[in-house]
């Protein structure tokens, strides 16, 4: 079993009207399941409302499944003694980097879940330390989150999970408030974790660019797994995705219009140097 | 009919120890019926920049001239120039609060003073513009998902009949379907009414498609003001600056430094597939 | 615009008052303000003045910062002093229509008020500027604790209100946008009566409400996701231990009071 393991889930709410009367059930996650391996990393994409924050939130413990399984490190997200071995070990980064600092200073946000896992204060200080270090903003440790970039505020927020040493992060849409240049920061300071720290991360996000570098992407759609695979089975499917009101990237697009005109070309190009270079190759032949 | 910047220059808590100069000796010239995309990164001017163009900035140094008329001149109707100039905030569903959308499209035109009928007939076609059709008139604003949220939040600034509309950064947070329905819109709104439209955003991929001209922003100034294909040659500096061209430039630009004899100033992705393509069947 | 509050801000700095135990400086501030209103003469103001001007030099805050926060009360500093200068018995001065005159003893008053009231703003402003919020909730959790012998929720009360400190400029400046956006579709705040202003507020106070209420919402989620369980069980990275500082601060306050009261109460005109 990997780190995290979904069997069949289900997640159902109720609609309620304004008396607060049962309206329909609305099933946000239809008999999913994965299974994800330590230290890899995965991505979740799927368009507003295709229920991929539902799931994500499964993963930590926030919500549990109406039907079916969730096991995170092994362990039953329903086992209530579990809550905070599970919360600890797979940590959750939200969208709104304003919503999720609690800290008046960066160091403090970054101590916050050590404090409250009663870890010694010394080594609240090492972890904070650390953290900081590999998101690259232990220079920014006493300032205010206020007056902090976007990008840097998520670089917070991660450094504020890392501190809790995770076997896993969960970063739900923590690109889709940023700029261009912050969400290159923060796709750089999660690549780091994964390379550099072996922790796994799961990505969830909408913006094709991010998910290149994954060993593993699911897409969901209406609360199912429509697609999973490499980026490059994915990006080859350009039809399938774009009826799944995503898009590929500019060089993906460009490859697949000229395929379609006849060039030869492999399937699911996802660079520049690729394309180049496979145009290259085609001028010879 | 335009509107014009004279040497416009803005500056934060002027005479504070803490004053920033945000916007720094701006001149243009903005006429009618331009599509026109304001690029910068966050920081780089573009929003104080548009605020100052329907009065809600008051220019610290400098003119702007709307159809002639200074509009920081004493007997400029400053209100009837938001009408005149609509602006789309960022995130613009966080300013609904009515019962319903369509009572939240008629806010703006009620400010204007206008009867009842007309009121009510302005909100029903900046509602069809927007794409939203009348089953959605009678519900909540805030049940609505959130692109259509997004839609009846723009309805409500189009509903006051403005000649220029300035979004700013009107697709952030959608995903890419929702992204393109909402460009394809507007472009569709441009072409029907003629209206005039500044778009803000940070990304040129998203705006080169639609746009005319591109005005790029940095640290309060204008970098370039061009046609996109004039901007994008600029590549490098635009790199420099923590924008970038879109992908397709970088990938022209390379395919001619392994001596393909494209033409590197295409934008879209359409326009490259033919290039390449005519550039391989002349090799063949 | 709105942002420009700075009361209650705090201003970075590496010194011997910042480092201090937000104990000593709270407790500090209760006594320094308590001192003022026991004075009698001016020799005691001017100790009070020298203590305080000694603080400050301690802080290396920049003196302007602690006197943005008396802009914000100048206008109560105002009534105070006119008050005070109109409406005292004793020997008359100059008198207005035969009836309203200022006398010595109000001239007096109005001038001590005027010195009391700006030196305890700006006392106030050295502590809020010198510790953060944080640390001052903490400060007031720890020297409140024995309160929690009584069912009172110190530890979460104190929770409340740093995260509420936290989102007070984030609501403002969220404000200040809302209003902006409505102005923009013909919005007017600024004219009207009483109800029609009140009516006005609709469209920006519905708004920041759901705005509020989904910040604290995620707040929430992300509070938990991070382990937060209340105040059983955990641990501080910036526990109150009081250092060798801390015991001399507290003893420089002691002779302080004694010195600044017993002199400030002596008559010696």
């Amino acid at each position: 079993m990997g780190i995290i393991k979904a069997k069949d889930v289900i997640y159902e709410y109720m609609r309620r009207d304004e008396e607060g009367n049962v309206e329909g059930i609305t099933r946000a996650v239809d008999k999913v399941s994965l299974d994800i391996n330590q230290g890899d990393f995965i991505a979740i994409l799927g368009h507003n409302g295709s229920g991929k924050s539902t799931l994500a939130k499964h993963m930590n413990a926030i919500l549990y499944p109406t039907e079916g399984t969730v096991w995170v490190d092994g362990k039953d997200t329903r086992e209530e003694e579990e809550l905070w071995n599970i919360r600890q070990s797979a940590g959750m980064v939200f969208q709104n980097p304003d919503n999720q600092i609690i800290g008046q200073v960066v160091e403090e946000d970054v101590g916050f879940g050590p404090e409250n896992m009663g870890v010694p204060t010394k080594e609240i200080w090492e972890r904070v330390e650390e953290s900081l270090k590999a998101v690259g903003m232990y220079k920014f440790r006493k300032h205010s989150p206020n007056k902090l970039s976007g990008g840097q505020k998520q670089r917070v927020s991660i450094a504020g999970v890392l501190a809790m040493h995770p076997k896993c992060i969960i970063l739900d849409e923590p690109t889709a408030m940023l700029d261009p240049n912050g969400r290159k920061e923060v796709i750089r300071a999660i690549r780091a974790l994964n390379d550099v720290e072996k922790i796994t991360v799961i990505l969830i996000t909408h913006y094709m660019e991010e998910i290149i570098y994954a060993d593993k992407v699911y897409v969901m759609d209406d609360g199912k797994i429509a697609m999973q695979g490499t980026p490059r089975e994915i990006f080859s499917q350009v039809e399938k995705l774009k009826s799944l009101r995503l898009d590929v990237p500019q060089v993906t697009l460009l490859a697949y219009e000229l395929k379609k005109r006849g060039v030869d070309l492999p399937d699911g190009i996802l660079t520049t140097e690729e394309l180049v270079g496979a145009l290259k190759q085609n001028r010879k032949g | 009919m335009s509107l014009v910047l004279d040497h416009v220059s803005y500056i934060y808590g002027e005479d504070t120890p803490l004053s920033m100069k945000a916007l720094n000796d701006i001149c243009l010239e903005i006429p009618d019926g331009q599509f026109i995309g304001i690029i910068g990164h966050t920081g780089s001017g573009k929003s104080t920049l548009v605020q100052h163009l329907n009065g809600l900035i008051k220019a610290s140094r400098g003119h702007i001239y709307y159809n002639g008329e200074d509009i920081d001149g004493k007997e400029f109707d400053k209100k009837k120039l938001r009408s005149n100039v609509g602006l789309v905030f960022q995130y613009p569903e966080h300013q609904l609060f009515e019962i319903d959308v369509f009572s939240d499209v008629c806010f703006g035109p009620k400010n204007l003073g206008l009867p009842q009928e007309e009121v009510e007939a302005r909100a029903k076609e900046a509602l069809a513009q927007v794409g939203l059709s009348e089953e959605f008139f009678t519900q909540s604003p805030f049940e609505l998902s959130g692109g259509q949220k997004r839609r009846a939040a723009i309805a409500g600034v189009l509903a006051m009949k403005p000649q220029v509309l300035i979004l700013d950064e009107p697709t952030a947070g959608l995903d890419p379907k929702g992204r393109d329905e909402i460009l394809n819109q507007i472009k569709k709104l441009q072409t029907e009414t003629g209206m005039t439209i500044l778009l803000v955003s940070h990304s040129m991929e998203d705006v080169a498609e639609y746009v005319d001209r591109i005005i790029v922003m940095n640290q309060g100034s204008v970098m370039f003001d061009d046609e996109p294909r004039e901007v994008f040659r600029h590549y490098k500096e635009l790199e420099e600056v923590g924008l970038a061209a879109p992908q397709v430039t970088y990938i022209m630009h390379a395919l001619k430094e392994q001596g393909m004899l494209v033409d590197v100033d295409v934008t879209t992705i359409a326009e490259a597939t033919e290039e390449i393509v005519k550039c391989l069947e002349t090799l063949h | 615009m709105l942002r420009d509050i700075t009361l209650g801000q705090y201003y970075p700095e590496e010194s011997v008052i910042h480092k201090m135990d937000p104990r000593v400086k709270l407790g500090g501030t209760v006594l320094y303000i308590i001192s003022l209103f026991f004075m009698k003469n001016i020799l005691g103001y001017m100790i009070a003045a020298l203590f305080l001007g000694l603080v400050i030099k301690l802080s290396k805050v920049p003196f302007k910062f602690m006197v943005k926060g008396m802009k914000t009360i100048l206008m109560l500093l105002m009534i105070t002093v006119v008050f005070n200068l109109f409406l005292t018995q004793g020997t008359p001065i100059v008198t207005f229509f035969g009836k309203i005159s200022i006398t010595w003893e109000g001239l007096e008053l109005a001038v001590f008020m005027a010195i009391r009231l700006s030196f305890l703003i700006i006392g106030s402003s050295v502590m809020t500027l010198t510790t953060t919020p944080n640390n001052l909730t903490d400060g007031m959790e720890k020297m409140l604790g024995f309160l929690k012998v009584f069912k009172v929720p110190v530890h979460e009360v104190a929770m409340m209100m740093s995260i509420a400190l936290r989102f007070i400029p984030i609501l403002l400046e969220e404000t200040d946008k809302i209003m902006k956006a409505q102005i923009a579709r013909g919005a007017d705040f600024e004219s009207g009566n009483l109800i029609q202003r009140a009516k006005a507020m609709v469209p920006l106070l519905v708004p920041l409400f759901i705005s509020a209420f989904r910040r604290a919402n995620d707040l929430a989620m992300a509070m938990e996701a991070r382990c937060y369980r209340g105040g059983e069980g955990r641990t501080k990275m910036k526990p109150l231990i009081y250092q060798k500082n801390d015991y001399l601060a507290y003893a420089a306050l002691v002779l302080y009071l004694i010195i600044s009261i017993g002199i400030g109460r002596l008559t010696l005109f």
